[in-house]
């Protein structure tokens, strides 16, 4: 509570977690929200000569290539892109979690190979890795979000993993090996409520990573399948059309730029707050 | 010190071995039957046979794995199943167009983020060290094809100031270039900007000033050589994201690269090619990585390479 008033005195921070709460809700009851069926393709939405409207009533944001509502869509679209966002976040922070913590506390052999392995996948560039994977597995929403995380998990893995070296060596563990505490418990309630903070502030930034991953794959034509709409795969329809019709993606592409922003600032202004050994160094 | 080359070279053998292991099971172990995806819907059981013995799928898993690798060794990345041709070739034709937008983008990047990051630690808290670091969050959480194509809609359809895209000569280069510039630039201004803070606080430095020397000399001689050490080690990381950006910047400018070359093997699911540049591009990581390893020790010789 303390920690989130904190963030709520920063203005930019502020926004940022009300346009995060506006896009969940949009998401959440979208049937509701949104004015038309996003995937209905309506007669009078295209000109005359077949060309997408530009933004004006009825339709508010304009249509697309195939007369529908693009406020509809980008609504909807919230939904694909939320759900891959937290889903694929959710994943990458579980598994970067206990492959970071795991080598940090058993160190030895065991430890080292899943350094080394974690080393391997750094080589790889996410994007490149991730389109190879969606294009062997057939994308669909579930493998999406899978792919995001098989390439995202890697950076917590190490923050998790150095952090868990540094908590080893602090005197508390020490005090409570002496004591006799079992190596789960000095793992589950010693080391993990340490790290969480950091596990926090990675899975708010993690988001923002995903949520352009996810949008980056679906422009692609990797990623989400047309015609489940989704603010990445929205752009990839109309992108031949971009000059003639702007609006297709100047809307969603702002939609993505800040949602992924708004995760940023959040992210970093929780680093800020909960990481006392920052203060006053950013 | 040659124990530290020898031994940090040794490693990046290790990563490759791993490297080239994980692109051997996208190509031949995750598609449900390669032969058939190269032979083609209408093929009959015996020209599938014939291409899985041709391409030793009939092997022993380990024996697959060695001749993937003596391949690989060979320059051999295997074919393309669209275009029928070698995949090395189809990179190698695609190279350089790739080489000069990476040399571009790369320098607009240090250029920009360097630059802007001496500004706004020299200025620390003012409105236009603000100004900066919230310039370089918008930059570094704006996907690229979103900027690319914001970029080509103002700067080439709006203002006509840029050609619309394709290959040519410096003109043709300035827009897709100063785009992956300046969105990568935000991590380098980030980095620049508190590893200068942390110089300027350090003795040297008011020894430097209390012996007369000027402002401007002491930031240019001592403040920056050091607090420029970071960004080289940066440099070998950020080569990855860059593989990445270049896909979506090139197929957005219509710049002729291997990321276009990915581009269009997406949109034909022809997965050796993806997997050949995945494949060059983590050896180009590796490479990376290890170059700027080896120079960081001579660049700077007060770190330790005992603690590597």
């Amino acid at each position: 509570m303390k920690v989130l008033r904190a963030l709520v005195r920063r203005p930019a921070v502020a926004l940022s977690l009300l346009y995060i709460v506006i896009v969940v809700l949009l998401a959440l009851f979208a049937p509701w929200m949104s004015p038309y069926d996003p995937s209905e393709q309506f007669v009078e939405g295209l000109s005359l000569e077949g060309a997408p409207l530009p933004p004006d009533t009825p339709y508010l944001l304009g249509t697309d290539l195939l007369g529908r509502d693009l406020l509809s869509r980008l609504i909807y679209g919230a939904r694909t892109s939320l759900f891959i966002g937290l889903l694929a976040n959710g994943l990458a922070v579980l598994i970067g979690t206990l492959v970071g913590l795991s080598a940090g506390f058993l160190r030895g052999w065991v430890g080292s190979t899943l350094m080394r392995f974690t080393d391997l996948m750094m080589a790889f560039p996410a994007l490149l890795l991730a389109i190879a994977l969606s294009a062997i597995f057939q994308p669909s929403v579930w493998i999406v979000a899978l792919v995001i995380a098989m390439v995202n998990w890697v950076q917590i893995a190490r923050v998790i993993y150095s952090e868990t070296i540094a908590l080893s060596a602090r005197d508390f563990v020490a005090v409570e090996r002496t004591l006799g505490a079992s190596s789960l418990r000095i793992l589950f309630s010693h080391l993990l409520p340490h790290l969480l903070p950091t596990i926090l502030v990675w899975a708010t930034l993690g988001i923002s990573t995903t949520v352009l991953l996810e949008a980056t794959l679906s422009y692609l034509g990797v990623g989400v399948q047309p015609p489940t709409p989704s603010w990445g795969n929205i752009i990839f329809e109309s992108q031949t059309y971009f000059t003639s019709a702007p609006w297709l993606v100047f809307f969603p592409g702002i939609a993505i730029v800040l949602l992924s922003l708004a995760f940023n600032l959040v992210g970093d202004a929780l680093r800020d707050e909960l990481d006392p050994t920052l203060q006053g160094r950013s | 010190m040659l124990a530290f080359i020898s031994r940090r070279i040794g490693y990046s053998l290790l990563i490759l071995l791993g490297v080239t292991f994980i692109t051997y099971l996208l190509l031949f172990m995750l598609p449900a039957d390669p032969a058939r995806q190269i032979a083609g819907r209408s093929a009959t059981p015996e020209v599938v046979a014939g291409i899985r013995m041709q391409l030793g799928l009939d092997l022993p898993f380990y024996q697959q794995y060695a001749n993937y690798l003596g391949n690989l060794v060979q320059g051999d990345l295997g074919r393309s199943y669209i275009q029928r041709s070698p995949v090395t070739e189809l990179i190698g034709a695609r190279l350089r167009p790739s080489l000069e937008l990476m040399a571009a983008g790369i320098g607009f990047e240090l250029l920009i983020g360097i630059s802007l990051g001496v500004i706004a630690a020299l200025r620390r808290d003012s409105w236009a060290d603000k100004a900066l670091m919230a310039l370089s969050f918008i930059g570094v959480s704006a996907p690229q094809f979103i900027a690319a194509m914001l970029f080509l809609y103002f700067f080439a359809v709006q203002l006509d100031w840029f050609p619309m895209g394709g290959y040519g000569g410096f003109e043709h280069l300035l827009l897709p270039a100063l785009t992956l510039g300046i969105l990568g630039s935000g991590w380098y201004s980030r980095m620049v900007r508190s590893s200068m803070i942390e110089v300027l606080h350090q003795d040297f430095i008011r020894t430097a000033r209390a012996k007369g020397l000027s402002r401007v000399r002491v930031v240019l001689r001592h403040v920056l050589p050091n607090a420029i050490v970071p960004v080289i080690p940066m440099i070998g990381i950020d080569i990855g994201i860059f593989m990445g950006g270049l896909v979506v910047v090139e197929s957005v400018f219509g710049w002729p690269g291997i990321g276009q070359l990915t581009w269009q093997a997406i949109q034909q699911v022809d997965i050796p090619v993806i997997v050949g540049v995945t494949t060059v591009s983590a050896v180009a990581i590796v490479l990376g990585n290890l170059v700027a390893d080896l120079v960081i020790p001579w660049v700077d010789p007060r770190i330790d390479i005992k603690k590597h």
